[in-house]
């Protein structure tokens, strides 16, 4: 009996270990792809992220661990690339609308200066654009001014 | 059948095929393509196969029964289903290939492991991914289908009935829960 006791405990082991562990990975999994694919939403447009993470065979299979554990690396690493795309353009977009403000206080120190709605991270088409008033005459004088284009064209 | 089908693409924009992979059950056939080795950018998942299907046609396309029906429980309920021969086959069940077996109408022998849709006599299609196009798994004279819906972790029992019903009541509009 005791022979018995000192076999069954090695051998059931790593099956309940490699269980738990398979199990942990494809709840990993599940909450990375989550957050990819709200990050996609998040971004499109205007950011592209990318999801994809080679297949691991031509063909459908149970993965062990090792593959498993490539998949959820994979993409974890779009997950981080995905974060710092965006927060990158999110910086962008908050520089662009200083940039904006200060353009719309003295238009005459950001000449011929345009930013689009696309640039500070707004949908739909139109732009600001620094120029003077009355043409040639304006630019001589100093006249300076922020135009609001109409919007996007029918 | 087609009205339907113009009503569901009338119904279905852009912004839902961005959106269709955080909504839960396109998530969970997601996360499932990942754990079997799939990628589902390149092997779409059913659902996501259709929209982009809507997105680059401009509509779903009409390729007679039951693809119909099926194509339309699969959008609204997210359920990934196939149909097969209901004269043809026999106990489905899902299970990993064993070396030397292999599709029926494929040449060459299935990978061992790889996860299939079998009867007691063999595998009669892959889980998922495509299938050959000369099997098309269903003959012009067969008058029995077998509806199978394939459920993931994380994809509920009502959404799977639900897609069910729905298929086999556009196929025989005689047939009820």
């Amino acid at each position: 009996m005791s022979d018995l006791l000192v076999r069954d405990t090695p051998l059931s082991l790593p099956v309940a270990d490699e269980r738990l562990a398979r199990a942990e990975l494809r709840r990993q999994i599940g909450r990375l792809e989550h957050q990819l694919s709200r990050l996609l939403a998040e971004g499109f447009p205007r950011v592209e992220v990318d999801t994809r993470v080679e297949a691991v065979a031509p063909a459908p299979r149970a993965l062990g661990l090792g593959d498993l554990e490539r998949v959820r690396d994979e993409l974890a690493d779009c997950v981080a690339e995905a974060r710092a795309a965006l927060e990158e353009r999110a910086v962008s977009d908050l520089r662009n609308r200083e940039l904006l403000d200060q353009m719309l206080t003295r238009p005459a120190d950001f000449k011929w200066l345009r930013i689009s709605r696309e640039e500070l991270g707004l949908h739909g088409c139109g732009h600001w654009h620094s120029r003077p008033r009355y043409g040639l005459l304006g630019m001589l004088m100093g006249w300076w001014r922020v135009k609001i284009s109409s919007g996007c064209p029918l | 059948m087609r009205r339907r089908l113009r009503e569901l693409s009338d119904r279905f924009y852009g912004s839902h095929a961005i959106h269709l992979r955080e909504r839960p059950i396109p998530w969970a056939y997601r996360v499932f393509f990942r754990q079997i080795g799939l990628d589902p950018d390149r092997t779409r998942t059913p659902v996501e196969e259709l929209a982009l299907e809507r997105l680059h046609d401009g509509a779903f396309k009409s390729r007679g029964l039951p693809d119909d029906a099926l194509n339309i429980a699969i959008v609204e309920t997210g359920v990934a289903l196939r149909a097969f021969d209901g004269e043809q086959v026999g106990r489905l069940s899902i299970r990993d290939t064993a070396p030397g077996e292999s599709l029926p109408g494929e040449r060459g022998e299935l990978p061992q492991g790889t996860l299939v849709i079998a009867d007691e006599r063999g595998p009669i299609g892959r889980l998922f991914g495509a299938d050959p196009p000369e099997w098309s798994g269903i003959e012009q004279v067969s008058r029995r289908l077998t509806i199978v819906a394939i459920q993931v972790n994380g994809v509920p029992q009502i959404s799977v009935d639900e897609a069910l019903w729905t298929a086999a009541g556009m196929i025989d509009p005689t047939v009820e829960p």
